[in-house]
């Protein structure tokens, strides 16, 4: 019963790591991206300032009697002010010559009125350094002045590590929201499968009728296999009750030639002997014969409570006419039947079914019983509807109380009456069908009793 | 021979410190193991106070005040960074571009506002006015000029007066006075009129403030322009005779600064000193620092004080200053 398949990992594990996986590498490249962003637009910001600066200092570049001067004006410096107060270089070049500022300041390549930009080193520090020259032309001469201006970027680095730290912020912010739509997104998943599952675990033993509730399309093929298994498998549980049911009434009727056959025969047989081998012979005969019939009985009633059709009907006035129609059996083996019902007791279920199980019930209590007993059966509606059978017998044996249900049980009690072990089965199923159950218990002061709980 | 090359090896760092300091002196106990030194444009008598204050707390300490003009400490102090502990000097852009140079070591955690620093190493603690001065006696029974327009009419009126009487900074030589004539002249084209005024009375041309001030008092001269009004003030003996008035038009203000030195020999001591410098300028007995602190202008409507920025460097760029020098020739040596 309790064999369950071997685990091979988690789709839930697997879905939440691989979507937590996901968005840890999108919030990574969320940092970068933004953070290479940002750094780009803050270079820019500072390029532009450079540029600004060197153009204006440029413009003030004259030729005055053959002479470069270049008069810097004030804002061209003061605009390089920084939070950081960045430190700021400067040379002036008169084409290859070397005017003023910092002579050993690294250049940036590039020819013409155009900026070129470069990152270099400068006295140990990295610098942005902006390049741009100018054509000045006095006497038909024609003259380049070239000026190169660097900041260090100190300040740049400080508002590139705010947004670093914000766009880190950003990233952990993001990811912390992608695990929790993880979450969400893989139970909503699993949930479809687990209802499937309820769904599954809900039905009774008996109901192989396909599932009919949509599913998402994903899950289609699991539950059209899981239809098409139980169809098969209805079809096949249905063929061999049907086949047995046909195998039993097929064996009954020759038993019951046989055993006509056998009981004239014991009539003419005079050696002792030979009657006793014929009457185990009509004694196996009659247990099968008793097999044939409970195993149509039983075949009967799985058949019906697959598809159990309930209707209303009265318990007492059904167990009273069993109790009627048993009490010449009882008279027989002076037997008392004690009928107890306190007026109707109205129930929905399938009569035949529970005409069935309490035939079941008063036979063994018949059987089982010692001569001169008296089986009291009782139907009542409150608390409950129930229909107990009790007898002033031995009670179940010892210890077999939980299995002597089981299909084909019989107790150590049961040597020398005929029986198949069907019967406490046959009554267990349709008090199960009913959505009920079977307790058997022995009384204290003796004797079995079952009840019927519905 | 050999040896006598060694020895002028050995001589040499020796003979390049054996500087002609206006001023050079050691403060506390002569025999302490440590000296710091200060190169500074500071006048001994005012800034001695500060020296003794900060000896009072440490005993095991001598201290070597220098003192010497502005571009001197630029130039003496660029070749020798390791000979000195802490750099003052009046001349803020050539302390910026000492600093921007990377000869200054920065401090950590100065409380200090943000305006009076520079990279956390170049700290101001006084601010200064630049003024006009004047010998009572020559404006006797005169309107006294408040502005420099007031003061180029008061020229202009009376040129027998004042022919060789007004003296200025020579701005070729006084890295302050270059300050000063750089930032008037940004400020006001008042300022080369006044220039061209003051040059064609033959102009007298001071190294320092101090000078100028000694020959205002002996009467040699009846105004100067651009001198530290501080300085007159300090001098208690000539109160009587000289008038300090600060030009209402804009009163070009400097602030003092002070930093280690980045090669400094005793950075941790530089520093301390520093910091009680710094402290010493803010504390409430501002008494013992002869200069005014610079919590005096917090608040400077005017914009006058000269600010703490890479931009003051402008000035100094080589073909700048020679174009800027040559104006003021122009101006002011009339041939
Ligand atoms: N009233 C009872 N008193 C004592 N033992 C009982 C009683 N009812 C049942 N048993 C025990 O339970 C066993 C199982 O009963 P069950 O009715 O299923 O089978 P059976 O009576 O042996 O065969 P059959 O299929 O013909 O009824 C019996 O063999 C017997 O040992
Ligand atoms: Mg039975």
């Amino acid at each position: 019963m309790g064999h369950s398949p071997s685990v091979s990992g988690s789709l839930r594990n697997r879905l939440v790591l691989s979507l937590i996986g996901g968005a840890a590498i999108l919030a990574v490249l969320l940092f970068f991206v933004v953070r290479n962003y940002a750094a780009q637009v803050a270079q820019q910001g500072q390029d532009n300032i450079l540029r600004a600066s060197v153009t204006s200092i440029l413009d003030a570049a004259a030729i005055r009697e053959g002479e470069v001067e270049v008069d810097i004006p004030y804002a061209a410096f003061s605009m390089l002010g920084t939070a950081s107060d960045d430190r700021i270089f400067h040379a002036i070049y008169q084409d290859a010559r070397f005017l003023s500022g910092y002579p050993y300041l690294p250049m940036a390549a590039g020819r013409g009125r155009e900026s070129t930009f470069a990152t270099v080193s400068h006295q140990g520090e990295a610098v942005r350094v902006v390049t741009a020259s100018r054509v000045l032309i006095a006497d038909g001469k024609r003259t380049n002045v070239r000026v190169a201006l660097a900041q260090t970027q100190d300040a740049l680095s400080g508002q590139l590590e705010q947004i670093s730290k914000n766009a880190a912020l950003l990233g952990a912010g993001f990811f912390v929201l992608a695990i929790l739509l993880s979450f969400w997104a893989t139970s909503a998943t699993i949930g479809q499968l687990k209802r499937l599952t309820d769904a599954v675990t809900r039905r009774g033993p008996q109901d192989l009728s396909p599932f009919q509730k949509p599913v998402p399309s994903e899950m289609l093929p699991l539950v059209t296999s899981l239809n098409s298994l139980m169809g098969r498998l209805d079809q096949s549980l249905g063929q061999s009750e049907d086949f047995i049911a046909e195998a039993a009434h097929r064996v009954r009727t020759p038993l019951a030639t046989v055993r006509s056959y056998a009981e004239a025969t014991l009539q003419r047989l005079d050696k002792e002997e030979n009657r006793q081998d014929m009457r185990s012979m009509m004694r196996a005969i009659d247990e099968s014969s008793r097999a044939a019939v409970q195993l149509l009985d039983h075949a009967m009633i799985t058949f019906r409570s697959d598809h159990l059709e309930r209707q209303d009907i009265d318990l007492a006035q059904l167990v009273d006419e069993l109790v009627v129609r048993l009490t010449p059996i009882a008279e027989m083996k002076d037997l008392t039947l004690h009928y107890e019902s306190d007026g109707p007791v109205p129930y929905s279920g399938d009569p035949i079914l529970i005409q069935n199980a309490v035939r079941n019930l008063l036979d063994n209590a018949l059987k089982y019983a010692p001569i001169e007993g008296t089986v009291t059966i009782a139907v009542s509606a409150t608390p409950q509807v129930v229909i107990n059978v009790c007898d002033s017998g031995k009670g179940f044996p010892d210890g077999e109380l939980e299995t002597l249900t089981s299909r084909f049980k019989r107790g150590a009690n049961a040597e020398g009456t005929i029986g198949s072990g069907l019967g406490l089965t046959i009554a267990m199923d349709v008090a199960s069908a009913h959505g009920g159950v079977l307790k058997l218990s022995n009384q204290p002061e003796g004797g079995a009793c079952a009840q019927l709980l519905f | 021979m050999r040896t006598t090359l060694v020895l002028i090896f050995l001589l040499l760092p020796v003979l390049a410190l054996a500087q002609d300091w206006e001023d050079r002196r050691v403060f506390g106990n002569p025999e302490a193991e440590t000296q710091l030194r200060i190169i500074s444009s500071t006048d001994t008598s005012l800034f001695a106070p500060v020296i003794e204050r900060y000896l009072g707390d440490n005993t095991d300490l001598s201290v070597e005040y220098l003192v010497t003009g502005t571009s001197d400490i630029y130039t003496i102090f660029r070749e020798n960074p390791e000979a000195f502990d802490v750099v003052i000097s009046s001349a803020m852009d050539l302390q910026i571009k000492i600093a921007n140079d990377g000869f200054a070591r920065p401090l950590s955690n100065v409380s200090h506002p943000e305006w009076a620093q520079w990279r956390s190493s170049l700290f101001a603690f006084t601010s200064e006015p630049a003024a006009i001065v004047i010998n009572r006696a020559a404006f006797a029974g005169q309107a006294i000029p408040g502005t420099r327009q007031e003061l180029i009419e008061a020229l202009r009126a009376r040129p027998e007066m004042f022919r060789g009487r007004v003296g200025t900074y020579d701005v070729r030589q006084s890295g302050l006075g270059y300050l000063f004539a750089t930032q008037d002249a940004r400020a006001s084209e008042t300022y080369w009129r006044l220039m061209e005024v003051m040059g064609a009375l033959d102009v007298r041309l001071y190294c320092c403030s101090g000078d100028m001030i000694d020959d205002l008092s002996d009467g040699t001269i009846a105004v100067a322009y651009n001198v530290l009004g501080s300085y007159a003030t300090a001098r208690v003996d000539s109160r009587e005779t000289l008038q300090i008035i600060l030009p209402s038009d804009f009163p070009t203000t400097m602030m003092r600064t002070a930093m280690v030195s980045r090669a400094a020999p005793h950075p941790e001591r530089a520093d301390a000193f520093v910091r009680h410098l710094i402290a010493l300028q803010s504390s409430a007995d501002g008494g013992v620092l002869p200069l005014p602190p610079i919590d005096a202008q917090v608040n400077d409507p005017d914009g006058a004080t000269i600010v703490l920025e890479p931009a003051l460097m402008t000035f100094l760029d080589a073909l700048t200053r020679k174009k800027f020098l040559a104006e003021w020739e122009d101006a002011v040596i009339q041939k």
